[in-house]
């Protein structure tokens, strides 16, 4: 090894060491919240563990569910399938071959109950992946509470709900920007009141980071896209400290252990500021900055699939160290396939080891202090903070709509596999270290082939014995509520999950009134 | 024919979002000097196919991530067969388990590249195959 430059994932200059780094940061608990949100952090309370898990059917994936609480875990994180993301019926024609593959099918209501059947909502917080229909996923899980006798208000959970994201991303996107806005201002509005234990939004940086932005982007287009939230529920006429303590946020652990921490810390500093100077918060939870972490699919390797784990642990360890308040733990067999049982326990004893075995947990922010975290932390800010400025002045929506945010992505993406192809980024099995004729011998989970026409039949079946008229009334009423912009559609969408339309029927309402969402393609 | 530019649509297929190895891969073949048509998300096996004959392609490189790569590889092969248009031949990648590969090349995929890849190595195969074409 030579004695050249060092840089960062993000490709920021390492210093060989700092003499000194005056960071001089306020307690954990206190604005801006660098060395954490609250004063005790893990002492008081661990955070939630939290795997991300969903395939099949509902019922399969209710076991799951069980299998996961059986075992200690703390908190639900549902995956949906493709066809549901997209607002479709699993007997829609382009859901061929989806159906239940990377998550659980939802048609109806009647799904939704299956998939926590046994679970009392009212004691578990659930987190749903849910984005371009996150309207009616939510209502329909309102729905099950309503129907088991729990008071809605006390049901508690994450939506994603974050679409942005999914344009500049993540891929599932339906309608429109502008309609799209008005569905989340909707839900902030709606929801804050009626069911204010609900976090209405998590704005995502961990499907930016994956499709290849570095930390730096991966803070700057999250932070911009939350501010646009935020800027689009002010113009509803919304209250900022109404809304704001509702935020939340989601981020990836990647493979640079302290430039991850410091990318948490940054997170949280940013945030804070943001909120008080440029939006006049007032509230301290309109400023704090809550945030869920997974460890990064993208570095999990094919190879050697072992390793995944080793990887997974210190990804996990960076979340931990950087504060965060629940976190999905990635299975080794991620990069062959859904997790096995197996696999997924491993995942999460490796979260229950960080906790309880490695002493971690007992001071707050232990890291802080370090001349390097310090230091990166403050960099991190200050780069991140100059690429919102940047994106701002062509406006978050614009830089989206002209693929201006995605173009930044890609070409760090590409760079990044060239470096790995030169070899100047190693990848431990990958590109150095290889096991010739190697033979990966992982069990992997298969989902049936069968649940697409078990859904299709579901499906019918429901058709057939729910009150038709009411269904159309439900409908209709949606569509009249859809064309006026000034009415809040929340009410009108559960309206028809009650009435057990499906999905695919909710949706092909909205996207008549709303217009289909039209990407431009870049390479 | 024989000394022009290979020509490759790059596809996503099914309702898929990730297309991050796509563009990877249809930017480095276009940097290998190919001609290079990007799909963008959602498309049908049908859209791609028809893409595929009205640009002339030499191959159809497919990414799926979401475990449905074996409904939609085999459409797009049927459908190959029933344009006529069997001398394009296709390709793969994704997240696609080594149990499957079998099965796909039974159906008539060229190649499957997994995870972790090098870009050269699918350029080079494009261009061994393209040549194989166009020798006969």
């Amino acid at each position: 090894m030579n004695n050249s430059k060092r840089y960062t994932l993000s490709g920021i200059e390492v210093p060989e060491f700092l003499e000194n780094y005056d960071a001089s940061r306020s307690n954990p608990g206190e604005y801006p919240y660098t060395r954490g949100i609250y004063p005790s952090m893990y002492r008081g309370r661990l955070w939630t563990m939290r795997q991300y898990s969903g395939f099949s059917t509902a019922k399969e994936t209710n076991e799951r569910f069980k299998l996961l609480l059986k075992r200690g875990q703390t908190g639900l994180s549902v995956a949906f399938d493709l066809p549901t993301q997209m607002g479709l019926d699993s007997d829609n024609p382009l859901s061929l071959g989806e159906v239940g593959k990377v998550g659980v099918a939802i048609d109806t209501i009647d799904d939704m109950k299956e998939l926590f059947d046994g679970i009392d909502l009212s004691k578990i917080s659930t987190s749903m992946t849910i984005n371009a229909p996150a309207m009616i996923l939510l209502a329909m899980y309102v729905v099950v509470a309503e129907e088991s006798g729990i008071d809605p208000k006390l049901i508690s959970g994450t939506i994603q709900n974050d679409i942005l994201k999914e344009y500049i991303a993540r891929g599932t996107y339906i309608f429109k920007p502008e309609p799209s806005m008005r569905l989340i201002a909707n839900i902030f509005e709606y929801c804050t009141k009626e069911y204010p234990k609900f976090n209405t939004i998590s704005v995502s940086g961990y499907h930016i980071r994956e499709a290849g932005a570095t930390a730096v982007q991966e803070l700057a287009f999250t932070l911009a896209n939350a501010k646009t939230y935020v800027r689009y529920a002010l113009e509803a006429g919304l209250e900022v400290d109404e809304f704001a303590p509702r935020i939340s946020f989601f981020f990836n652990a990647h493979n640079d252990f302290i430039e991850e921490i410091a990318k948490f810390r940054a997170a949280r500093q940013m945030w804070a500021k943001i909120m008080k100077d440029e939006f006049n918060a007032k509230k301290k939870k309109s400023q704090m900055l809550r945030f869920h972490t997974q460890t990064g699919g993208s570095t999990l390797t094919a190879q050697q699939p072992e390793n995944n784990i080793v990887r997974v642990t210190l990804q996990a360890l960076a979340a931990v160290l950087g504060g965060t308040q629940s976190l999905h733990t990635n299975s080794m067999d991620e990069a062959l396939a859904l997790p096995t049982d197996k696999a997924a326990t491993i995942a999460l004893r490796t979260q229950q080891i960080i906790a309880k075995e490695s002493g971690v947990t007992n001071a707050v922010d232990p890291l802080a202090g370090s001349y390097f975290l310090e230091w990166l932390t403050d960099k991190l800010e200050k780069e991140a903070g100059d690429l919102i400025d940047k994106i701002e002045k062509i406006g978050v929506l614009n830089a989206i709509s002209e693929g201006v945010i995605q173009r930044e992505i890609q070409e760090s993406a590409y760079q990044y596999q060239l470096e790995i192809d030169r070899k100047s980024k190693v990848v431990v099995g990958v590109n150095e270290y290889v096991q010739e004729n190697e033979i990966v011998d992982v069990d992997i989970l298969r989902v049936d082939e069968k649940v697409e026409s078990e859904q299709k039949a579901k499906i019918k079946r429901i058709k057939k014995s729910r009150d038709q008229e009411l269904v159309n009334k439900s409908l209709i009423a949606l569509s009249e509520a859809a064309n006026n912009p000034e009415v809040n559609l929340f009410p009108f969408v559960l309206e028809s999950v009650r009435r057990r339309c499906t999905i695919g029927e909710i949706c092909e309402i909205l996207l008549r009134v709303f217009g289909k969402y039209e990407p431009t393609i870049t390479i | 024919m024989g000394t022009s530019r290979i020509r490759v649509v790059v596809g996503k297929p099914g309702l898929d979002g990730h297309d991050r190895g796509a563009k990877v891969v249809a930017r480095a073949l276009r940097d290998a000097g190919m001609e290079v048509i990007y799909t963008g998300l959602h498309q049908t096996p049908e859209q791609i196919v028809q893409t595929a004959i009205q640009e002339d392609v030499d191959a159809i490189g497919l990414s799926i991530l979401s475990g449905a790569h074996n409904a939609l590889f085999k459409r797009v092969m049927e459908l190959l067969k029933q344009e006529d248009a069997e001398d394009i031949f296709v390709f793969g990648g994704g997240v696609i388990p080594n149990q499957d590969i079998p099965y796909l090349k039974s159906i008539g995929v060229a190649e499957i590249f997994g995870p972790g890849t090098p870009l050269d190595k699918i350029i080079e195969f494009i261009k061994k195959e393209v040549a194989k074409k166009r020798n006969t």
